[in-house]
């Protein structure tokens, strides 16, 4: 069994790589929003989660 | 601030029209389904070639998937657009042709399906030409929402929107790069890839259809409809920014979870779990966003039906997202792939996200728009509790039945063979919980067939608004600030929104696909794997015809306790040749992969004749016709040829020896089932089924052969 996957994983030149670079753009990608989410203005957000009800309270 | 009021009217003409369509095709859809789970206890329903439970399979989840969900993602979003762009819909010749589209697509899947017209590639069955309207259609609608957007009085788009254009975005992707395919005929062609990439490309796309039909379009509506629903705003705006990117970065890339311990790259394979377990994080976050939007209205919701729908919605959508990254761990996924648990686990997020969202959504739009009340609260309480007792019935003795059938393929006696060799009795041990799903179904239909009564005295009771008046500042044009922050600019730019949608979900495809694409060492070849003869080849289209996949593998996995019942384990280099790839997800019957020369020809002949007789109480359906029906080889040539264009090295010329060759093969099969006192013409479709069926798996039996020759 596992030679099997040695087999696969070892046929491949710097497939470690493929794991590193899916999770460094997802993180940084994550870091950049959760930034902004954190630093976001107030107003703005109660604005934006109000939209859908606007026409009842028209 | 601009004062001067825009008058207007939102459309609610198409929202009606879809909503009637989710309720129609929703109670045909179901049906077929209550119809193949009875089948399962009650093998005598496979009343006809068209009927039978390997032709209505991909028919009822094409019905559900793409005429029920499908119709009423048209519904939500064709409604709460409009609101939230504080604009009519862009066209009202496009919202016609995407309904009308639509439903002539679906009926197009109702005529082809049960025929036999089938690519076998699951939720993706459609042939080519169905796969080309589909595409125009979902341009239609695609060039429908843009217009929309483009045209809309409110300077922000809501979270919703944002759903809706990832999913509009997504799907094109996935629709075009898992359809592509050599037509042979009219409706018949080949996938353009074949075996472990096929597979790929297939669960890339199956897994995502999930992510992107049945999930992105119902959390924007959620995001909607909940807080109309409760009359509260979203419980965070922050978090459903958070809940949003992370959502659709990270699942396109949990695909290859459906494929542990197959054929395919182990670095693959360990990339979808990673990927999966992280998809919790949003998944949660988004379901808790929906549940919190209800705090300090709690009490609403024991009197508002409406809402009740909506949290058993949210529920289910926690409990199904909890439990998909539980089975993509491997160890989980070894006991539960390929049994019922599969099947339990997607009909929670089906019967239960999907359905109940939509129910809820119903509930609230139908009275809204007719101007009224609902007809009758009590019915609506009714399809509430039958409809949340038929997902407890339907669920509960499916998750048993896997369990149960798991732990009996994996038994060993004291000596160390099978204790349940002959898979037939793991079948059987599960009947009654076969039977018990059947009730649960039942119960959830007659909850939509109680809805859609009262839906129906509803809209009899009201006035339709066709046209519902509305008015709004128009859009001032903003000038970019120095500064500013560039998710507002995103959000003010729908074009970039989608451009930026686009990048994230191509990131995770590429980086999974081109991989086992261009790296030519992740599929060792095998030398003695062979292009299949013609007749092999028009046997495996009977195959694909009769659906034969939807109840059985071909994927050994590398288990003791899989080697030990099936033969060896497949090997990627195996499928080389294999337009498209016939894995299968569910073991209903036995793995097939080697079953080539298991078995005599007669055995065969017999067992399709009449499972019983083989098999004594197998819930396998008998199939008379391939007995009767001469095997059609007019298009023969051309499908090898189709298949050489693909990569399949048939010599060349080899065109014009088929005829003689196929009646060598047959004659030969001919001969075999005469010393067993079987007469039979050997032009019979049965007799290119059971030369594909022989051949299955015994590639590389050939090469030990030969091994041991040389020795």
């Amino acid at each position: 069994m596992l030679k099997y996957i040695k087999q696969h994983m070892a046929s491949i030149a710097g497939i470690e790589i493929y794991p590193v670079i899916s999770f460094v753009i997802f993180f940084l990608f994550f870091l950049v929003v959760a930034l902004w989410v954190v630093k976001g203005n107030k107003d703005y957000f109660s604005k934006m989660s109000a939209l859908p009800l606007e026409e009842e309270n028209k | 601030m601009n004062t001067n009021l825009e008058r207007f009217s939102y459309d609610n003409t198409i929202v009606r029209n879809f909503i009637y369509a989710t309720v129609i095709w929703g109670v045909i859809g179901m049906l077929v389904g209550l119809t193949i789970a009875l089948q399962l206890v009650f093998p005598v329903l496979n009343f006809a070639d068209f009927g039978t439970f390997g032709r209505l399979r991909p028919l009822h989840t094409n019905a559900v998937i793409f005429a029920f969900v499908g119709n009423g993602i048209f519904s939500g979003v064709y409604y709460s657009l409009q609101r939230l762009c504080k604009a009519r819909m862009y066209s009202d010749a496009l919202s016609k042709i995407n309904f009308w589209g639509w439903q002539l697509i679906i009926l197009s899947a109702v005529a082809t399906l049960p025929f036999g017209y089938t690519t076998s590639k699951e939720y993706a069955e459609l042939e080519w030409p169905i796969d080309i309207a589909i595409t125009l259609i979902w341009v239609v609608f695609g060039w429908n929402m843009f217009g929309t957007i483009l045209k809309r009085r409110e300077k922000h788009l809501y979270v919703a929107i944002w759903f809706y254009i990832a999913t509009f975005v997504t799907v094109a992707v996935l629709h075009l790069v898992n359809s592509l395919e050599m037509p042979v005929t009219f409706l018949k062609s080949y996938s353009w890839y074949a075996g472990v990439q096929d597979a790929l490309v297939q669960w890339w796309y199956g897994h995502n259809a999930v992510a992107f039909f049945l999930t992105t379009p119902y959390l924007g509506l959620m995001y909607y409809f909940v807080p109309k629903a409760a009359n509260r705003p979203v419980y965070s705006y922050r978090l459903s920014i958070i809940h949003f990117w992370a959502l659709i970065f990270i699942y396109i890339w949990a695909g290859p979870h459906h494929l542990l311990y197959t054929s395919l790259p182990d670095w693959a394979q360990s990339l979808g779990v990673v990927f999966s377990i992280m998809l919790l994080a949003p998944s949660w976050g988004g379901m808790l966003n929906g549940l919190l939007t209800l705090r300090g209205v709690w009490d609403k919701v024991r009197e508002d039906v409406v809402l009740k729908f909506m949290v058993v919605a949210l529920t289910a959508y926690g409990m199904a997202t909890f439990e998909g990254p539980m089975l993509s761990l491997k160890n989980v996924n070894a006991i539960a792939h390929f049994t019922d648990w599969v099947v339990a686990h997607v009909h929670v997020g089906g019967l239960g996200w999907n359905g109940f969202l939509t129910f809820g959504m119903l509930y609230y739009l139908i009275p809204k728009m007719y101007d009224t009340k609902l007809y009758s609260s009590k019915l609506a309480n009714f399809h509430f509790w039958i409809g949340t007792m038929g997902i407890i019935f339907y669920a509960i003795p499916m998750y048993w039945a896997g369990f149960v059938q798991s732990a009996m393929w994996k038994e060993f006696t004291q000596d160390g063979v099978l204790a349940y060799p002959n898979f037939l009795e793991t079948v059987t041990q599960i009947k009654t919980m076969y039977m018990l799903r059947a009730l649960g179904g039942a119960l959830y239909i007659t909850g939509v067939i109680v809805m859609a009564y009262n839906l129906y005295k509803t809209a009899l009771a009201g006035k339709f608004i066709a046209n519902e008046a509305a008015e709004a500042p128009a859009m001032q044009e903003e000038i970019a600030h120095k500064g500013e922050h560039w998710h507002r600019w995103i959000e003010r730019k729908p074009i970039q929104m989608l451009v930026f949608s686009l990048i994230v979900i191509l990131i995770g495809g590429i980086v999974e696909m081109v991989p086992t694409f261009l790296v030519k060492s992740n599929i060792p070849t095998i030398s003695s794997v062979k292009p299949y003869t013609a007749l092999e080849l028009e046997g495996r289209d009977l195959y694909i015809r009769e659906g034969c996949n939807n109840c059985h593998s071909q994927m050994v996995r590398p288990f003791r306790s899989e080697t030990a019942r099936y033969g060896e384990y497949s090997k990627a280099g195996e499928f080389v040749y294999d337009h498209p790839f016939l894995w299968g997800s569910k073991r209903t019957g036995p793995d097939l992969h080697r079953i080539g020369g298991k078995y005599p020809n007669s055995w065969h002949y017999n067992h399709m004749l009449d499972p019983e007789l083989t098999s004594a109480n197998s819930i396998m359906p008998p199939y008379p016709w391939l007995f009767d029906r001469k095997l059609d080889v007019s298009h023969t040539a051309d499908k090898v040829t189709a298949m050489r264009k693909l990569g399949v090295p048939y010599p060349h010329g080899y065109e014009q020896t088929i005829e003689t060759e196929m009646n060598k093969q047959a004659d030969g099969i001919v001969k075999n089932l005469a010393k067993d006192n079987i007469k039979v013409a050997s032009d019979k479709e049965i007799i290119a089924l059971i030369a594909y069926l022989q051949r299955l798996g015994t590639d590389i039996k050939v090469k030990e052969k030969t091994e041991t020759e040389n020795k």
